[in-house]
């Protein structure tokens, strides 16, 4: 039996490339609009991930670590770890900036963490290159995505680090690559101020006459020493025992240690929620009208394709052509160039979601159902078109 | 339309999509989750790791001598520059005397009158002792000539009252020489005294050493107790290093190390470790070493200078090693993915020390010649497909 869609699209093949290459690419954006949504969320969900915690005990009544900022005592850490149901926990601070490489900037997430055994909360994972920290100052694990290379000289604030381990989509929430430095090296960082400001400071406390009264020497000196001091980090990362329960161990530490602490899932709330939330919406919105427009501009194009073949149709129907035959033809077109587009699409939008700055995750979950909208939106444009082709008088092939 | 052209279109077309669906199939199944994981591999090394510790330190003197006033006073001057070479014993300044020389000078001319005072006073110790022994003579002879009745009692009377009128005198002036004597080791101690202050006054330095800070200058008015030089004992410089206790197993005195000052970072110095500390830092959590070096260094490090010191620990016997890249946390317990005909399983291990450049010792659970997941791009499960390759991404 002869295809009659297959001789169709034969004869007009051209024509039926070139339009399923355009559709492909439109399934291509939209596809890849949903994977930077579903990159956004899983950016999200990686920081969370990464940081190995299951609860994050922040600065009371904030959203810290990640949402807001947040600080607290570094020895807190220890009566965490006296809490029940606590396995370990780590002290752990974040701080958004620039560190320069040479003569340029990256924008990165500094991480200061605890050096020591691969695996403890606030470490990360896995690495791709390198190694873990294993000196308690000066080196750094950075996300290939910052562009450093192992053996890297990076500056953060004051002082230099040597790169020693690459790691991969370790990203903040906003999909900031992240590096890792000791923590004291962090704390350092993100509380010292620079040389200049320091200076002013004892300057102006040299320049308070309570605080330098003349007849008591060492004063000053004791006032400006205690002015260089920070004991502060941003969270502490908790890891429970197995078995243990978050949500009552969480309620304990906030009752007798008054400060804040989020569950796994509190912590996703305040993520999505609340700090991705705007934005993500935006995304989705962009998404939802770009599947609109293009399920839209799938159906035109079949409707069309089929009105340009209105003249055959009638001379097949003329030739006594079974309506069955007619309405099969139109829609295998439709299908065929529904599964084509899907394909172009498909390989287009993995070939170029690499090359986006920010993550972009195509999973296979939408992918089917993108698969299936299209066939759906295919099917439906081309009962529009075999509307039409039924109805046509087979005298048009002649008149 | 001819019947061949459409073949040869058919064969066209096909040509074009057989690409493309191989292409598709090929992303399907070589990107997302279901793609392969990159992995790269290595062989468990039976080696010998030596630990080291690693710590910054301060450069700092055995002993910072702080030399102050012990009394408030006015800097009268002050000969001595930062920096400099003093020697002990050195008169480095002087806190102004204000009337103290004055004050010496009339303890002197005090102690002068009061030894002209003591003169006096003998003198008088002898005219009374003079009279003293006259009298007794005399009142013996009158006695004598009492008895053979040549004066009357009354003139033997009087003579007696005399010899002990004269008695009575000689021992005042006695006492009265006694007092002026007194008096006058009173004033030449009060003079010593003065004299003392006054050598207080000058800032002396008790060792060979060098001014590290001048915290005053002439004329200022400083208080008691308040430092007005530093000085500090080259000989002594050592390097107060901080390592994180953690970290810091096997820390003891004697110990090489090799020193980095973070003014000359390409230069190593050679030094060992004096003693740890016995009480460490509760608050930063950190054990404190003293470092010294071999040789102290041609040109001086400043006091307080920053300096990194890594301390090599003999070498452990050999035995399992792995990178530490290769140890995973999953499933709540750390281990290793060991990799066995191209399948992936995940093995509990018992680490033990490691080295600075992120090599593990394996106490439990794994044997040399075990191939393991050393990079992976992702976390692994024991469900991930992996595909082994040489390194991953250009980061190496």
């Amino acid at each position: 039996m002869i295809s009659l869609a297959g001789r169709d699209i034969l004869h007009g093949w051209g024509k039926f490339v070139l339009t399923s290459v355009g559709l492909g690419l439109l399934i291509g954006v939209t596809l890849t609009m949903g994977g930077v949504y579903r990159g956004m969320v899983d950016d999200a969900k990686v920081l969370l991930d990464n940081s190995g915690a299951d609860l994050w005990v922040v600065q009371r009544e904030t959203l810290g670590p990640y949402a807001e900022s947040s600080s607290i005592y570094d020895d807190v850490r220890r009566s965490v770890f006296e809490m029940p149901g606590v396995e370990r926990a780590a002290n752990v601070t974040y701080l958004a900036t620039q560190v320069r490489r040479g003569g340029e900037d990256t924008r990165v997430m500094v991480a200061g963490v605890e050096p020591g055994e691969p695996g403890a909360p606030g470490q990360p994972g896995y690495l791709t290159a390198g190694r873990h920290l294993a000196r308690s100052h000066y080196e750094a694990v950075a996300d290939e995505a910052s562009g450093f290379r192992l053996g890297d000289t990076i500056r953060i604030r004051r002082n230099s680090y040597t790169v020693v381990g690459l790691t991969r989509r370790m990203v903040s929430s906003g999909g900031d690559p992240m590096v890792f430095i000791p923590l004291k090296d962090a704390q350092e960082a993100q509380f010292l101020k620079d040389n200049d400001a320091i200076l002013q400071q004892r300057r102006r406390t040299a320049a308070n006459p309570s605080l330098n009264r003349p007849g008591v020497p060492g004063m000053l000196e004791g006032v400006i020493a205690s002015q260089g001091v920070n004991p502060y980090v941003n969270a502490v990362l908790v890891r429970l025992l197995p078995g243990a329960d978050p949500e009552k161990t969480a309620e304990h530490m906030r009752r007798w240690m008054r400060l804040e602490v989020y569950t796994r899932a509190q912590m996703e709330e305040i993520l999505l929620g609340k700090l991705i939330a705007t934005s993500s919406k935006q995304i989705a919105m962009l998404l939802v009208i770009l599947a609109v427009v293009s399920a839209a501009i799938v159906a035109f194009i079949i409707y069309t394709l089929t009105l340009g073949k209105i003249r055959e149709i009638a001379v097949l129907k003329l030739i006594g052509t079974k309506n069955r035959t007619i309405v099969g033809m139109i829609m295998q077109q439709a299908i065929a160039l529904g599964v084509l587009g899907f394909m172009i699409g498909k390989v287009s939008a993995t070939f170029w979601a690499p090359k986006f700055p920010k993550y972009v995750l195509l999973e296979v979950r939408d992918a089917a159902t993108g698969f299936a909208a299209v066939i759906v939106m295919c099917v439906f444009a081309s009962l529009l078109a075999i509307r039409v082709a039924v109805k046509v008088d087979p005298a048009e092939a002649i008149g | 339309m001819r019947k061949g052209s459409v073949k040869g279109r058919t064969l066209l077309l096909v040509a074009l999509l057989l690409p493309l669906a191989g292409l598709f199939v090929y992303t399907m199944t070589n990107s997302g989750p279901l793609a392969p994981v990159p992995v790269t591999v290595a062989e468990v090394e039976s080696m010998s790791i030596s630990p080291a510790l690693y710590g910054i330190g301060v450069v700092e003197s055995r002993a910072v001598h702080r030399i102050g006033a012990t009394s408030p006073g006015r800097l009268l001057w002050l000969d001595a520059q930062i920096g400099e070479r003093v020697v002990s014993g050195q008169v480095l300044g002087e806190l102004d005397p204000v009337d103290l020389d004055e004050r010496i000078e009339a303890q002197r001319a005090a102690a002068r009158r009061l030894e002209s005072l003591v003169a006096a006073a003998e003198s008088r110790v002898a005219e009374a002792n003079a009279r003293k022994e006259y009298a007794e003579a005399q009142a013996t002879r009158y006695e004598n000539l009492r008895k053979t009745k040549a004066v009357s009692v009354e003139a033997a009377d009087a003579k007696r009252q005399e010899r002990r009128t004269t008695a009575a005198m000689w021992s005042s002036a006695r006492a009265d020489a006694e007092a002026a004597r007194a008096e006058r080791a009173r004033s030449g101690a009060e003079l010593q005294g003065l004299i003392a202050r006054r050598e207080d006054l000058k800032l002396v330095s008790p060792i060979d050493g060098i001014v590290a800070a001048r915290e005053a200058e002439k004329g200022s008015v400083v208080v008691a107790g308040q430092s007005v030089f530093q000085i500090v004992d080259t000989k002594e410089l050592r390097i107060s290093v901080r390592f994180d206790q953690s970290m810091a197993s096997g820390l003891r005195a004697g110990l090489p190390a090799e020193i980095v000052l973070r003014s000359r970072a390409d230069e190593v110095f050679a030094g060992h470790i004096l003693r740890v500390e016995p009480i460490a830092d509760p608050i930063t959590e950190e054990l404190v070493a003293k470092v010294v070096f071999e040789q102290t260094p041609g040109t001086l490090p400043p006091l307080g200078e920053l300096a990194e010191v890594t301390v090599r620990l003999p070498a452990l016997p050999e035995g399992p090693v792995v990178p530490d890249a290769a140890l995973r946390r999953f499933d709540g317990r750390l281990g290793v993915w060991v990799m066995e005909n191209g399948s992936i399983s995940f093995r509990p291990v018992v680490t033990g020390r490691r080295d600075l450049d992120g090599r593990v010792r394996i106490l439990e659970g794994l044997d040399a010649g075990e191939r393991i997941v050393v990079y992976s791009v992702k976390a692994l499960t024991p469900r991930s497909r992996v595909k082994v390759v040489e390194r991953l991404g250009d980061g190496a």
